[in-house]
């Protein structure tokens, strides 16, 4: 099936760059979401089964993997409004598409992918079609980027690879040569510690580009900022996800083996260092998509550090994966309809949004107070688990640093949310704004509820598959 | 003889460290990708036919040839002056390299490990760290390119030392190489070249935060 997946998906993505009829593209989109929903269904009834030798249907993999179809549909159709508004050619509609859909794709191959190196192929090509979407608008801005992502992820990919090599010294140890996480896991006691330790700092620092930690987080910020915002939902919320798959499986090897004190003490302090530096820019920063990106910047950190404390923490870190992406992806898709009131990114233009489009000016409220993880926000539930397990972790110091970290955070996104939705803009002429139907914020309300009912209420099959996804961890 | 060659290879970062001239550089690029070649000929002795021919192509046909020749172009096409403009005077370059060098010997010898080649790992070391050296000391887009052209072959030359076990290693370390450099080089450099007349990363200072 996932072969039936693979070849259905790219054939559509390139019938989607090569048509230029308006009816087709959408017919093309259509029948993709209806696959992967279809894909998404069958993988749900075949956990732990292995096809095509690299894929394996596991939990982490098929968790993710529905909140990637979630998010795609409502990506599509804001991007089906987004190419209305702006007037797109028929050209630039395909190749927008089709970049589209085969990073979906190729995202979700990447998931559930069982072999380190079929992960890394996949988070190539995710990268070749977000710098496509990135330079959606061609103009300079974009193409600086597009440039920054480019280099900076190819040089992020040149490290896992290294990682990769290393990795494979290390098995050589243990008598094997078989690369899949599952292998590795069997064989997790006798792989090399020193090899195991250059290979999970390259693996690690190359993935911090997709997942947006210290050091590799620059590119992520420009990207999100300049692809157009539903192709920045998919970028801030499930590529994200896809960076956290490819170090959450290396850390489940290595947390067998007795290096995993060390791998905590090296995500704690990248995590640590992620928060702060979200801090930093959160407090300065005046470009609307840049903020939103520094927060996803900020829960990735959170999420980290709930990896590293362990105990709960590794329950809370996947579930706040999950409910990130919700949110984030909701309050990207909202954007657009900001911008087409303000048409600015700058919160100087930008105001009193409550007067112009009430419905969207609840969906940013909800986001916000979802965001920054306030009761009843399913993120803070997750975020409240995470404390809690640093706590019982001991890391009393790093708890009360993160909380402080975290109350700026609030003050800085507050201020310029409330800044959007109330305070009306001086010499800001209204005679031009369109008017916004409410039925476009629907997707984001749905999606927002779903990040509180996961969050507060999470029926009995998510949990059973959040557990399994972290039963390999030590305890 | 890998010896002699690796060490080749290695002398080559020293000159790259204080070529003055971006043509140099494509040069010593070029003569890289041959050197590679010969390594891979001499390295790998259980090679099936096709898995050469795919090196060969990789390395002869796309490090030593396309790559330069489309570098050059570049450089002609869009006018670039001909020095490499770097931060650093030439000297502190050759120290730091050697610095990288030495550092990455010291770092070998402290491995106990039959498994490995030490050579081959110090070369991959040094030409991956020199490669970020690169990126880092010099002002021009094109050199950052080929900055990270080095650390390409650093990372070949890393592959080919666990490839006589997993074959299957270099393969996609080539195809790495061959997808990330016509990403960069085919889009992007061409295009940043049009619109960016004279091609400075002081001039990519435009996305700011506030």
């Amino acid at each position: 099936m996932i072969l039936v997946y693979l070849i259905l998906g790219f054939l559509i993505g390139i019938g989607l760059f090569i048509n230029r009829n308006k009816t087709i593209n959408n017919g093309l989109l259509v029948l993709f979401l209806m696959l992967q929903a279809v894909f998404t269904v069958y993988s749900c009834y075949r956990i732990n089964v292995t096809e095509l030798e690299y894929f394996t249907f596991d939990s982490l993999g098929i968790i993710l993997l529905l909140t990637l179809s979630v998010i795609a549909i409502p990506s599509v159709i804001h991007s089906g409004i987004y190419i209305v508004k702006h007037n797109e050619s028929a050209q630039s509609r395909g190749v927008y598409f089709s970049a589209l859909v085969v990073l979906i794709i190729s995202i979700g191959a990447g998931y559930l992918a069982n072999h380190i190196a079929v992960t890394w192929i996949f988070t190539e090509l995710t990268t070749l079609c977000a710098s496509v979407l990135i330079y959606h608008h061609r103009n300079k801005l974009a193409l600086e980027g597009t440039w920054k992502y480019v280099f900076i992820c190819a040089i992020s990919i040149t490290f896992v690879f290294i990682g990769i090599l290393f990795l494979s010294l290390s098995l050589e140890h243990a008598g094997s040569g078989d690369l899949t996480f599952k292998n590795l896991y069997e064989n997790s006691k006798n792989l090399n510690p020193f090899w195991l330790r250059l290979a999970f700092l390259f693996i690690f620092t190359g993935f911090t580009a997709k997942l947006g930690l210290v050091p590799m987080f620059t590119a992520g910020i420009d990207a999100k900022d300049l692809a157009p915002a539903p192709a920045g939902a998919l970028l801030a919320s499930v590529l994200m996800s896809l960076g956290f798959v490819g170090i959450f499986r290396m850390y489940i090897v290595i947390a067998n083996t007795p290096l995993h004190h060390w791998a905590n003490l090296v995500i704690g302090i990248a995590a640590f260092l992620s928060l702060f530096v979200a801090t930093v820019y959160m407090i300065k920063v005046k470009n609307i998509k840049r903020m939103l990106a520094y927060s996803g910047i900020e829960h990735m950190g959170l999420v980290m550090l709930g990896v590293a404390a362990g105990g709960v923490g590794y329950y809370a870190a996947v579930l706040h994966v999950v409910l990130h992406a919700f949110v984030k992806s909701s309050i990207f898709f909202q954007y657009n309809q900001l911008h087409r009131v303000f048409q600015s990114k700058s919160i100087y233009h930008v105001g009193n949004y409550f007067k112009y489009n009430a419905t969207g000016a609840m969906v940013l409220l909800i986001g916000f107070i979802s965001a920054t993880a306030m009761p009843p926000s399913g993120l803070f539930v997750s975020e409240f688990l995470i404390f809690k397990a640093l706590f019982e972790a001991h890391h009393i110091f790093i708890l009360i640093l993160v909380l402080l970290l975290l109350t700026m955070i609030i003050w800085a996104f507050g201020k310029n949310i409330f800044k959007i939705l109330f305070i009306s803009v001086v010499d800001f002429d209204d005679s031009n704004v369109p008017v916004i139907s409410p039925w476009e914020s629907v997707s984001q309300f749905v999606l927002l509820a779903a990040a509180i009912y996961l969050g507060l209420n999470p029926p009995a099959e998510f949990v059973q598959l959040i557990n399994d996804s972290i039963s390999l961890l030590p305890r | 003889m890998v010896d002699v060659l690796l060490i080749t290879f290695l002398i080559t970062l020293f000159y790259m460290a204080i070529a003055n001239r971006l043509l140099t550089y494509i040069r010593v690029l070029a003569f890289q990708g041959v050197l590679l070649f010969a390594v891979v000929f001499i390295q790998l002795q259980e090679i099936s036919t096709l898995n050469l021919v795919l090196i060969l192509l990789e390395t002869i046909i796309f490090k030593s040839l396309a790559v330069p020749i489309f570098l050059t172009y570049v450089l002609k096409r869009n006018k670039i002056t001909r020095e490499a403009e770097p931060f650093f005077p030439n000297f502190v370059s050759l120290i730091i390299t050697t610095f990288i060098v030495v550092v990455t010997i010291l770092l070998s010898n402290s491995i106990k490990d039959t498994h490995l080649d030490k050579i081959f790992f110090v070369v991959a070391l040094s030409t991956l760290f020199f490669g970020l050296y690169i990126i880092a000391s010099r002002r021009k887009i094109i050199t950052h390119v080929m900055g990270y052209m080095v650390i390409e072959n650093g990372v070949f030359v890393l592959s080919l030392a666990v490839g006589n076990e997993m074959p299957m290693l270099v393969n996609l370390g080539i195809m790495l190489d061959i997808f990330a450099s016509v990403l960069i080089l085919g889009i992007f450099l061409n295009k940043i070249g049009d619109v960016f007349k004279d091609v400075d990363v002081s001039q990519l200072t435009s996305l700011k935060d506030y």
